[in-house]
């Protein structure tokens, strides 16, 4: 290793200009909601500066456990959807030749422009009844009678997974764009067919990055607000919704507040177990 | 047990786009033999190794493995072995895991498969390493892997892509050396595309010597180097004078104002221009001063002495210096400026394509 050198003071200015924006931006902010989720709540009212448990303990509440084991599922089955479509799209992409190539990554990446609220409501319309998708089947005789999907479980997931395709597309392809095409053909010639080749071959080696992607479509979607805001029911509310919902309607900050901190802390687990599974299987191997 | 693995090669032509990369094929190689496909980079040589693999599909042209066409197969029903330029072991597997996968890939038990990988272990003398991962593999080791996993299924072609490439040159001499006796001990048919004409002439029963996407010479490895077909053959394995003249009508060679002998010559039209290749050791320095039978004179231009060998650059009026060399034995004291006469023995003196 080649010593390192004192840092001189360009260092530090480059160094400190975002770290003082992440202080002032980032820490202190959270220190404040961190205060906020222990102050007392007027009821009808505001909140006023304090120290009570009281927010707190209404996370053990039914409709809160419930909210976060939904958010969770849906989550969770976004992340599965995402990595077992993205996968083996990523993978034939980045085998294909050079032009077709390109222009499907453009494709994929353009859709990262899109905002949350554009897509959002994109969907709701394609999935209602008045102008959505099932008039085109209705008009093709596949169907009797239009029919709106949403709002709905499904019409959520299917937005949450658009949304995050392109960046589990995204964190998949530098890994697998550098596999080794020798690798996958040292697996043909030694008798296995191509698609026991991808099973036996491509997706143990890539199992890093698997996890990677499915974590980061995980947290993304759990953080998610607007999809299930405008594609969902009450029912299909994510925590996030009901955080605002909270916030906003109920002027319930400290409680808000205290729910915003346990999602925090619920998807740092969360990445620190999938961490911990990992680097314990490699060890292991 | 009677050899397999003979293969025929018809009309194979390769195009990647506009590049043409194996320009028409035709060979027949023999089943239990090591036969290597020599050229400079970009000879087609690789390509023509991957269509034999199944790895790349001819755009014209057959392939034949003992007498059955194999073109339209894939890659995994074509009973091969291959040993990649990057070796291409499976990095999440153990040692014993990537010699064994082709094993397990058959469904094979498990108690068969160890005892087999242990077995594959001992051919290459990596015994007892096979739960090492293969990070923890030197490059010699990792080398002797692909072997064994190559292998594994005893199948009846083993295709070596550059396998010793990535070692330096003291291991590379070795392991040219171990490969040729396991090939041997084995008798498996074994094709192996190298760049290194030592590496060639080390291990092959056949040399098959490629340049611009064809075959130049097909030849065992002594017979090419001292009958090169062609002024590139000559040229690119070891090194040579190519020296041009005119026939003349008593089939001898005219050079400069000199005629010289020349045995076994292809026939040949008088007045006809002829390229002859002169290996530098087969040519002798003399310092009589007027030249005698097949002899050239001429002036010493530049000596390199390293002691174990010497040669000597000698202007004899030609294009290029003519370059002798020998073993310091043969050196005659002759220094930069001298006038020498340089000796073409008739029977080293072959008459090249140009």
């Amino acid at each position: 290793m080649t010593e390192r050198r004192k840092p001189t003071r360009g260092t530090y200015l480059v160094l400190g200009v975002p770290l003082a924006f992440l202080g002032v931006f980032f820490l202190l902010p959270f220190g404040i909601m961190v205060a906020t989720s222990f102050y007392h709540r007027i009821p009808g009212g505001f909140y006023e500066a304090g120290f009570e448990l009281a927010s707190w303990r209404r996370l053990f509440s039914g409709v809160f456990l419930e909210r976060t084991g939904f958010s969770l599922l849906i989550s969770l089955l976004a992340g599965g959807v995402c990595i077992v479509v993205a996968f083996p799209f990523t993978y034939f992409l980045s085998r294909m030749r050079r032009r077709p190539h390109v222009a499907l990554l453009i494709v994929v990446m353009s859709a990262l422009s899109l905002s949350e609220v554009i897509v959002g409501f994109t969907w709701s319309v394609l999935l209602g009844r008045a102008a959505g998708l099932s008039n085109i089947m209705v008009w093709l005789g596949l169907m009797d009678e239009a029919r709106a999907y949403q709002p709905g479980f499904l019409a959520v997931l299917l937005g949450l997974c658009y949304i995050a395709f392109p960046y589990c597309v995204l964190t998949l392809y530098p890994s697998l764009s550098r596999l080794d095409r020798e690798v996958t053909e040292a697996a043909q010639t030694l008798g296995a067919s191509p698609w026991r080749t991808f099973w036996t071959v491509v997706v143990p080696i890539s199992r890093p990055i698997i996890m990677a992607g499915f974590l980061l479509v995980f947290v993304f979607t759990l953080g998610s607000y607007l999809i299930s805001a405008i594609l969902g029911r009450p029912e299909h509310w994510t925590l996030s919704v009901f955080i605002s919902d909270q916030a906003s309607f109920n002027a319930n900050v400290p409680f808000a507040a205290a729910m915003a901190l346990f999602l925090t802390v619920l998807s740092l687990a969360m990445v620190g177990i999938v961490m911990l599974i990992e680097s314990r299987t490699r060890g292991a191997a | 047990m009677e050899a397999r693995g003979g293969l025929k090669l018809q009309g194979l032509v390769k195009r990647f786009g506009e590049v043409t990369a194996v320009a028409g094929v035709d060979l027949e190689l023999p089943a239990g033999r090591l036969i290597s496909f020599l050229g400079p980079s970009g000879c087609g040589k690789t390509t023509l190794l991957r269509m034999i693999a199944g790895l790349e599909t001819p755009t014209k042209g057959r392939v034949f493995l003992d007498g059955e066409d194999i073109t339209d197969r894939a890659p995994h029903t074509r009973d091969i072995g291959m040993v990649f330029q990057t070796l291409a072991l499976f990095p999440h597997l153990s040692v014993g895991g990537n010699i064994g996968y082709g094993l397990r890939i058959r469904d094979v038990p498990k108690d068969q498969v160890s005892g087999r990988v242990e077995e594959l272990l001992a051919l290459v003398s990596l015994e007892g390493l096979a739960d090492r991962r293969i990070s923890q593999l030197s490059g010699g080791q990792r080398q002797r892997v692909a072997t064994a996993r190559a292998l594994a299924l005893q199948p009846r072609l083993f295709l070596l892509d550059e396998p010793l490439s990535a070692l330096d040159a003291n291991l590379r001499e070795q392991l040219q050396v171990e490969l040729r006796l396991l090939q041997q001990k084995l008798g498996i048919t074994t094709i192996m595309v190298t760049h290194d004409q030592r590496e060639a002439l080390t291990m092959s029963d056949l040399v098959v010597v490629m340049q611009a996407g064809r075959v130049e010479q097909v030849g065992e490895p002594l017979a090419v180097y001292r009958r090169p077909a062609t002024a590139f053959v000559a040229r690119f394995i070891g090194s040579t004078n190519l020296l041009e003249g005119r026939a003349t009508a008593s089939g001898r060679v005219r050079l400069m104002d000199r005629e010289l002998d020349v045995t076994d010559a292809p026939p040949m039209t008088e007045g006809e221009r002829v390229v002859l290749s002169v290996r530098p050791e087969e040519a002798h320095l003399s310092v009589a001063d007027r030249p005698a039978g097949n002899a050239l004179p001429g002036t010493v231009v530049f000596v390199r002495d390293l002691g174990e060998f010497f040669e000597c650059y000698v202007d004899c009026g030609l294009p290029d210096p003519v370059v002798v060399a020998g073993s310091p034995r043969e050196r005659v004291g002759v220094s930069q400026g001298d006038r020498v006469t340089v000796q073409f023995p008739p029977e080293a003196c072959v008459v090249v394509r140009a």
